[in-house]
């Protein structure tokens, strides 16, 4: 941090951010999850001392053009440099999912480019709805599907916290929640079956694993089930995207996070006809995409949430 | 079995979809560019404010239906049943599907499930 220079990038970096909006950065601190504000992590030495766990990204959307944000690209490349710009980089980063705005090849091709400069040894992805909107659904598998063998479910360790990737927006029955399916809920069942309760567990995936808003299908059918299987562990954090909000809930060990879009904002919930881009001022913009952070002070019981945007 | 799909861009330029295979109908998509003249003679049915309108239509077989997107969203339109299956609908852009078999036929929008419609094809 002595490095006035890249403190200075920092900061100017952390200007775009609060233009683009980012990631929610997670630290891994005495075994336990804690998620700090990403903001943070360029001016605050605190936030920098415990070891970057990984990097939430969501809801890049790449291929949008319309008035609430006609320069998407601009936004994701802002984030991403400020990604690098951390000062620690951190080994994983994950998207959760809206890659794309219309599941087309350019959109795909031209957002795995701008990823591609992400400075992190390992990326996963999970597709949302908007990745999987080709009248094939095969876009998204071609170029990610191979982390799941093309089921769009996987799971893996890093850091000593076991991660679980799920795929919610294929199995869509009409009245709109996601849906998980028996299968998937199957395989979770095994994936955790042989698990110490202590392992920390990071669940990710595009739409919430918990119903914020089921007329507009805000939420995930079945994944009542899945939490049920989940109770049992110490440290379980539930990060989602698709809401372009950040939502959050804590149920006993278990934290739900919903991030914000690197692309545009969302009305909050039932404002409005449906769940479309939200134009705002563009001295608004920076506030509805900024970063926010969930803090969770002492395991398990002792938490403190904090939301914050950046202007 | 064959039924022409087509997908109109709002420049009325038309897009070819790849073959799609539907194995549980065994009904096959076949890309084919509908004629210009088959989109116009089409029953519409539009996407505005996050709902199909009309959401119940009844048409003759042999009939095709143009769905409209008029929202500032993309939306799908697919039957729940794997019959047909647009790919995303920017705005303005329409999907055609002609129905050569009578019966119900149910579908949503894959991006917004909440949005359902009907399609009742009579012999």
């Amino acid at each position: 941090m002595s490095d006035t220079p890249s403190f200075e990038s920092r900061r100017k970096a952390l200007k775009c951010l609060a233009y683009g909006g980012a990631g929610t950065l997670f630290t891994l601190a005495g075994g336990v999850l804690t998620p700090i504000e990403l903001a943070l992590a360029g001016t605050d030495p605190k936030a920098a001392l415990g070891r970057p766990l990984f990097v939430q990204i969501s809801d890049t959307h790449i291929g949008f053009n319309k008035d609430a944000n006609p320069d998407v690209n601009g936004t994701l490349s802002r984030t991403i440099e400020l990604v690098n710009a951390m000062p620690q980089q951190p080994e994983l980063i994950i998207h959760t999912g809206d890659i794309t705005h219309l599941s087309r090849p350019a959109e795909f091709d031209l957002a795995q480019q701008m990823l591609g400069q992400l400075r992190t040894t390992e990326m996963h992805t999970v597709p949302g709805e908007h990745d999987t909107s080709d009248a094939t659904v095969t876009e998204y598998f071609n170029r990610f599907g191979k982390a799941s063998n093309n089921k769009g479910y996987y799971s893996f360790d890093h850091a000593g916290v076991h991660f679980i990737a799920l795929i919610n927006v294929l199995q869509f029955k009409p009245g709109g929640l996601g849906t998980l399916g028996d299968e998937q809920l199957a395989w979770v069942a095994a994936d955790l079956k042989a698990r110490s309760s202590s392992t920390p567990i990071v669940v990710f995936a595009h739409m919430p694993l918990w119903t914020i808003y089921e007329p507009w299908g805000w939420g995930t059918g079945d994944a009542d089930q899945l939490v049920s299987m989940l109770r049992r562990f110490g440290s379980v954090t539930m990060l989602n995207g698709h809401i372009h909000q950040i939502v959050q809930k804590v149920e006993g060990n278990i934290t739900f996070h919903s991030a914000r879009s690197t692309a545009y904002p969302q009305p909050l919930a039932g404002e409005g006809p449906g769940p479309q881009p939200l134009k705002v001022p563009d001295d608004q913009l920076p506030h509805m995409l900024g970063v926010t952070s969930v803090s969770v002070a002492r395991h398990p019981r002792a938490f403190a949430l904090r939301d914050s945007t950046l202007s | 079995m064959s039924n022409q799909i087509s997908q109109q861009m709002n420049t009325a330029a038309v897009i070819t979809w790849r073959a799609l295979a539907v194995a549980a109908a065994l009904w096959t998509a076949v890309a084919t560019a509908a004629s210009g003249a088959e989109a116009d003679t089409a029953a519409r049915v539009v996407m505005k404010d996050f709902m199909f309108a009309p959401a119940a239509l009844t048409i003759r077989v042999g009939s095709a239906v143009s769905w409209t997107n008029q929202d500032n969203e993309p939306h799908t339109v697919a039957s729940d049943a794997g019959v047909f299956r647009s790919g995303a609908l920017d705005t303005n852009e329409s999907f055609t599907f002609r129905f050569d078999k009578p019966g119900t036929y149910h579908f949503l929008c894959t991006i917004h499930p909440y949005m359902v419609g009907t399609i009742t094809v009579e012999p």
